[in-house]
């Protein structure tokens, strides 16, 4: 039961706990709403020319460009409303979910909002906190919490909090009622794991007592995360527009010709009519329904389906060229197995497929009464009975308690093994971080003896234990790593009683130190955990989701380029890159990594560069996959080194973009973005991917063009962030091959087709100025001009661009080839523009001539013209559609009845 | 033709109806929402449809009949279309030779007015009814100021528009503080030449009836335009206030002597406000209609026509005409039509023979359908 307390004992105005993520409330919606409609460009553009309709004297109404866009503005400011009702609603479970504060010694229940800085918030196990808190008491005596910060960073492990020592004792309600103090903290970071402050209580005017805080700063970071994620919404400033005809107005100076340029302006814009703008808008919206309604992507696991954040990407999910995926959750399950141990130099296998698992091992402690074997397992059970759910930070390394606990439990022996533990005297905790990646703990043996034990990866043990103990060791951790499987190490020490006073004083006083705190505690555990002795390694496997192999060759028969960006080792992420069939046997594989980091600069260029870039035919004769970590892209990417690592930067691009298949190994997030970013601005700008489970990817996946999340088991951060959430990697095929193809075609023919019906309706337009004069005279009426877009020929295409198929679903999965082939025949290609515009030039220029000579009075030509624009347009797009079905033909009837 | 019926819809669609995965969606439906989609055609995509492929079995048979269809119906309107009998003669006096030369460079306000004679023959006779038109050339009613410079509601009876007509009518709403009737830019400018026309046998001349009522519209006739209401019938008084437009030589309720033919529903008037779509166009002047079924409405022979020139088209290089033509069905002579509906017949049989050989001769060497991308 950890309690916990926020205290403001000088009078300052703090804020509520009310979370608001809604941009409007009832009274600024117009305003604001109109506002934010009006900064986009395309909306503005269409405001002036009502404006210029309005003030200038222009051959058409106001009415003909001040009702579609009014329409549109509707449209967009209900759907952003109700958009905006769902934030609302979702601020509201929050803000009024009941949480129990304790005021006058009894607890109350409140609704989340109102609480105020300065209560005192219980919250049991198992609840989420309402707001940031500071952690005072627990339940347990000994001050301690476990807090998962899945909804934060996407960890579901558990870390261990302290609660500030003065106030463990305040256990009941009365007793945390008498404490008052105050609380100095700085502002709240983005990172999640840093918190400086200071408690200063008072106590029957005692002096007043400080003492360092070391908690977690929660939600502000959600919420600056969560502005960011809006804030880059690249919907916002989509320039559509052209520029050109605005600019070559203001050029203009004579009054007469500026007006009639007005004139004209008006007259021809609905060739870009306000319409396509809500049609491609509701394509798209109303397109992402299907994805999030398709059966297959539904996982019956976690019983979801697709999820669609955004629906403004669905046909660049049919251009991307570039797929990063991280590894863990992703391409595997994410699931630890334990496969085998190694104990000084010997192997112990436990698998399934042996009846007694872990007994094996066992067998030789019996037998043998190997101290090592002991000692090995007393290490595992130590550091993980005492420090129950220690967890891993990175891909990188394991201790993912729950295997263990699985195989504690289910042997006998190491139950007694844990009971043994208990007699243990836990002294002090060298806890895990990722750049030391090994944690350690202190424990006094009954019999007084003092050890430390020490886990974590391979790489950051061997350098710590003696040498020669070493080699044998390795060959099975090497060998499991070979394997796939993700390895730890684990070491111990003895120690006296007097290096164990000094690294007691170290550690306190490090603990206790305001500045520089992080620096000085990591010293003190570099030189704690030196001179160890080698123990043993463990090995356990993190399994492949299904078809993830499968996906991943459909991904690169389809032309694109997977790299995988992992902060897992790199055998282990080579391994999985075999597994999941990434690289070939046959693709030849160029490392760049920190092992050949000495040469590297020198050689570089000469090894891999030269041939290899200047070479034109090497991508014909072969594949090539790149293996490189993360220190190696640090030393390319930031120029720190010289001036001449930006050259390096460009031709480990090109390198890169040469490849079939990239792994990035030994990855941070942050460095993960960067690569993104890296291809993203590449010449050309390709469409990116990235897809991800958990907080480490979220990076990339806003980075991406295109950021899907994997609603996995390391939180929902991932899908969150993310525009697409799919459950599984595998689902990732369906979504690209078939739904990204087709919504690609689709709003390639949607565009076309607006162009094309606009052209057909505008050309003769212009075709007629050459024969009244100059005078923009419009051939149509005011009427027409305006319900063409909206009513006569909006349904049909719309239809047409939600159902089409041009080819059969299966088959786009099956066969991933015709996504490379539909960018051959590029839809939105000049070819095409160009074909397509003389067809419709023919038509007009036929319907020129075959207008009534000499005789027919205008009106009948206005009206023979409008008849003849909808029914020739119409048919045109019947015969494009490839599919008929029952509800387009419903929505094919309904113009030509108002026609 | 061919048809690519997709059968999936049975494959997968209809047995979820009865097998389990309907039953957890309705089970689902009712207790505990799951989030499972529905399993419906439309959900996921798999709507029946049909694709037509394009083969040579149906694509041969198209253009033969198209080319079988549109061959006969453009011979019909095309020879319908010659079979209109139609002349045309240009007044305007242009050369130095013709008659109206001497007109051309009158003010339309000269009085008595000039007068031209043109004598012409007609080869063959005019069988049925004859349209008399007027056509004028590079007259840009379809100018979009002179296109609006009217008032639709004075036009129409109101009697407050009459007196204060709409600024679109602007510079010709008020003339000498009254108010113009009708005005605007195309009522000023209406076509006032007359014309008549005589047959010549034997150097006498016998005066053609040419019939004034019947060239209007009958909605803007009777719908559109409207003389003002007020106490009796008297067309001077009810216009009383107003002014005529500046280059109408009398007022618009002396347009005709006929009660039902003056101010604003003269069938003149009426026609001339109803403005052309293009700068040479025609207008109806007069009807001529058949008087037996044993004589033709105008024999092949001399005629002349007689020209009171007023309307002046000399100073904007304007051409003007006069038109006599009969109809068809398919309305005055058009021959665009029978020609197209031609030629896309022809090129689709060509098509369809060129097809033809070329199935006949290698059609049967590639069997194997292409995917329909």
């Amino acid at each position: 039961r950890p309690v916990s307390e926020a205290d403001a004992y000088v009078a300052q105005k703090f804020c509520d706990n009310r979370i608001v993520s809604s941009k409007y409330t009832v009274w600024n919606f117009l305003p604001k709403n109109l506002f934010e409609q009006f900064r986009r460009i395309a909306n503005f553009y269409f405001l002036i020319i009502f404006l210029v309709q309005v003030i200038v004297d222009t051959p058409t109404s106001p009415v003909t460009s001040g009702l579609p866009l009014f329409f549109v503005i509707t449209v967009t400011a209900i759907k952003q409303g109700y958009e905006d009702w769902l934030r609302h609603r979702a601020d509201n479970e929050v803000n009024k979910s009941n949480v129990f504060v304790i005021e006058n010694a009894k607890q109350v229940q409140k609704e989340s909002e109102k609480i105020k800085v300065g209560d005192i918030v219980e919250v049991k196990a198992d609840e989420t906190f309402p707001c940031d808190l500071i952690f005072l008491a627990s339940s347990s005596t000994d001050g301690t919490c476990y807090v998962t910060t899945a909804s934060l960073d996407g960890e579901s492990n558990f870390k261990t909090h302290y609660a500030v020592r003065d106030t463990t004792v305040l256990c009941t309600d009365e007793a945390i009622d008498s404490l008052t103090a105050t609380i100095e903290c700085e502002q709240p970071q983005p990172d999640l794991y840093k918190f400086v402050g200071r408690i200063i209580m008072y106590r029957s005017n005692q002096e007043p007592v400080a003492r360092l805080v070391l908690q977690l700063s929660l939600k502000a970071t959600v919420c600056t995360t969560l502005k960011y994620v809006w804030q880059s919404n690249p919907f916002n400033d989509e320039p559509w527009y052209n520029e050109k005809t605005k600019k070559e107005r203001e050029t203009f100076k004579v009054l007469r010709m500026f007006t009639d340029f007005l004139s004209f302006m008006v007259l021809f814009n609905f060739i870009i009519p306000v319409s396509m703008y809500v049609t491609v808008e509701m394509q798209k919206f109303l397109g992402s329904f299907f994805i999030s309604w398709d059966k297959e992507m539904y996982d019956e696991e976690i019983k979801e389906g697709a999820l669609v954040n955004t629906s403004d990407l669905n046909e660049e999910l049919g251009q991307v060229e570039f797929v990063f995926t991280d590894k863990t959750g992703t391409l595997t399950e994410n699931s630890m197995e334990f496969i085998e141990c190694c104990i000084d130099g010997h192997k112990y296998k436990d698998c399934i497929s042996e009846v007694d698992g872990f007994s094996q091992t066992d067998g030789p402690l019996k037998y043998y009464g190997k101290s090592r074997e002991e000692l090995f397992l007393r290490a595992l059970c130590l550091c993980h009975t005492v420090r129950i759910k220690q967890a891993d930070q990175v891909d990188g390394l394991i201790g993912h308690p729950e295997c263990k606990n699985t195989y504690i439990s289910s042997s006998p022996d190491e139950i007694a093994l844990v009971k043994g533990a208990e007699k243990y005297q836990l002294l002090h905790t060298l806890n895990f971080d990722p750049v030391r990646r090994r944690m350690s703990v202190i424990v006094r043996t009954t019999t007084g003896k003092l050890l430390l034990f020490c886990k974590g990866a391979d790489s950051s043990i061997f350098p710590r234990v003696q040498q020669e103990e070493i080699q044998q060791t390795k060959v099975h951790v090497d060998r499991n790593a070979m394997d796939g499987y993700r390895t730890l190490c684990v070491a111990f020490k003895e120690l006296t009683q007097k290096e164990y006073d000094r690294i007691d004083r170290q550690l306190n006083e490090a603990k206790m130190a305001l500045q520089d705190r992080e620096e000085k505690m990591a010293k003190v555990f570099e030189d704690t955990e030196a001179d160890m002795h080698l123990i043993g390694a463990t090995a356990v496997e993190d399994r492949l989701q299904e078809q993830s192999a499968e996906t991943i060759e459909a991904l690169h028969a389809a032309g694109m380029k997977v790299w995988v960006l992992t902060g897992d080792k790199m055998e282990t992420a080579k391994s999985t890159c075999y597994a999941c069939r990434l690289f070939q046997t046959s693709t030849e594989l160029l490392e760049l990594t920190a092992r050949v980091v000495g040469e590297m600069l020198a050689g570089f260029e000469l090894n891999y560069a030269a041939p290899l870039v200047k070479d034109e035919s090497w991508t014909l004769s072969q594949e090539y996959g790149l293996i490189i970590d993360g220190s190696t892209l640090s030393l390319i990417l930031n120029p720190s080194q010289d001036s001449s690592s930006s050259h390096y930067k460009s031709i480990f691009l090109q390198i890169c973009l040469k490849c079939t298949a990239v792994l990035c190994c030994r990855m941070a997030p942050l460095q993960k973005a960067q690569i993104v970013r890296m291809v993203k601005n590449t010449k050309g700008s390709p469409i990116t991917l990235s897809i991800g489970d958990g907080a480490n990817d979220v990076s990339m996946i806003l980075e991406a063009h295109v950021g899907i999340g994997i609603k996995g088991k390391e939180g929902r951060q991932a899908a969150r962030n993310s525009d697409y959430a799919v459950p599984k990697f595998k689902h990732l095929r369906k979504l690209l091959l078939a739904h990204g193809h087709l919504y690609y075609v689709r709003i390639a023919h949607l565009v076309q087709y607006f162009f094309y019906k606009n052209l057909c309706f505008i050309l003769p337009q212009f075709l007629y100025q050459f024969f009244c004069g100059f005078s923009q005279q419009p051939l149509y009426d005011a009427a027409y001009l305006t319900m063409y877009n909206i009513c006569f020929t909006s349904l049909p295409i719309l239809a047409y661009s939600l159902l089409e198929q041009h080819i059969n679903i299966d088959t786009l999965t099956s066969d991933p080839q015709l996504y490379i082939r539909k960018e051959i025949c590029s839809f939105t290609g000049r070819r095409m523009l160009l074909k397509c515009s003389s067809g419709r030039q023919f038509l007009s220029w036929c319907r020129w001539i075959n207008a009534p000579k000499a005789k027919s009075s205008f009106r009948n030509m206005r009206a023979e013209n409008s008849a003849l624009t909808v029914t020739s347009t119409l048919p045109q797009k019947a015969l494009c559609k490839r599919r008929w079905s029952s509800s387009a033909l419903l929505a094919y009837f309904s113009p030509s009845l108002v026609a | 033709m061919a048809v690519n019926y997709s059968a999936k819809e049975e494959a997968d669609g209809h047995p979820a109806g009865g097998g389990p995965g309907g039953g957890a969606a309705a089970g689902g439906g009712g207790a505990v929402k799951t989030r499972k989609p529905d399993n419906t055609a439309f959900k996921q995509q798999r709507l029946p449809a049909w694709q037509p492929i394009l083969t040579a079995g149906t694509v041969l048979p198209a253009f033969f009949i198209i080319g079988l269809i549109f061959i006969p119906i453009g011979i019909g309107i095309f020879v319908t279309s010659n079979n209109i009998r139609e002349y045309e003669i240009d007044y305007t006096g242009i050369e130095p030779s013709s008659p109206c030369n001497k007109c051309l460079n009158v003010s339309w306000d000269s009085t008595p007015p000039c007068t031209c004679t043109i004598n012409f023959t007609l080869e063959h006779s005019f069988e049925s009814n004859v349209f008399m038109y007027y056509g004028l050339s590079n007259f840009y009613q379809n100018h979009r100021r002179y296109v609006k410079s009217r008032d639709d509601s004075q036009l129409n009876g109101d009697n407050s528009s009459l007196l204060n007509p709409s600024k679109e009518c602007e510079p010709y709403r008020t003339n000498e503080d009254k108010p113009i009737a009708p005005c605007g830019a195309i009522a000023n400018s209406m076509f006032n030449d007359t014309l008549e026309l005589y047959h010549v046998e034997n150097d006498t001349r016998t005066a053609i009836p040419l019939i004034k009522k019947g060239i209007a519209w009958w909605t803007d006739k009777n719908v559109k335009f409207r003389n003002p209401t007020g106490d009796g019938n008297n067309l001077t008084a009810l216009f009383q206030g107003t002014t005529k437009p500046v280059n109408w030589p009398k007022p618009v309720y002396m347009l005709d002597s006929e009660p039902d033919n003056n101010g604003f529903i003269n069938e003149d008037f009426i026609v001339w406000m109803r403005t052309a779509a293009l700068p040479t166009f025609r207008k109806l002047y007069r009807l001529i209609e058949r008087k037996s079924n044993l004589q033709p409405t105008l024999q092949a022979g001399k005629y002349s026509l007689d020209i009171t020139y007023n309307y002046p088209v000399h100073s904007f290089d304007g051409r003007k005409r006069m038109i006599l033509s009969t109809i068809s069905w398919m309305g005055g002579k058009n021959p665009f039509l029978g020609i197209a509906y031609i030629t896309v017949g022809s090129i689709c049989f060509f098509l369809g023979v060129v097809l033809l050989i070329i199935h006949h001769k290698y059609g049967n060497r590639n069997t194997s359908a292409d995917i329909p991308n």
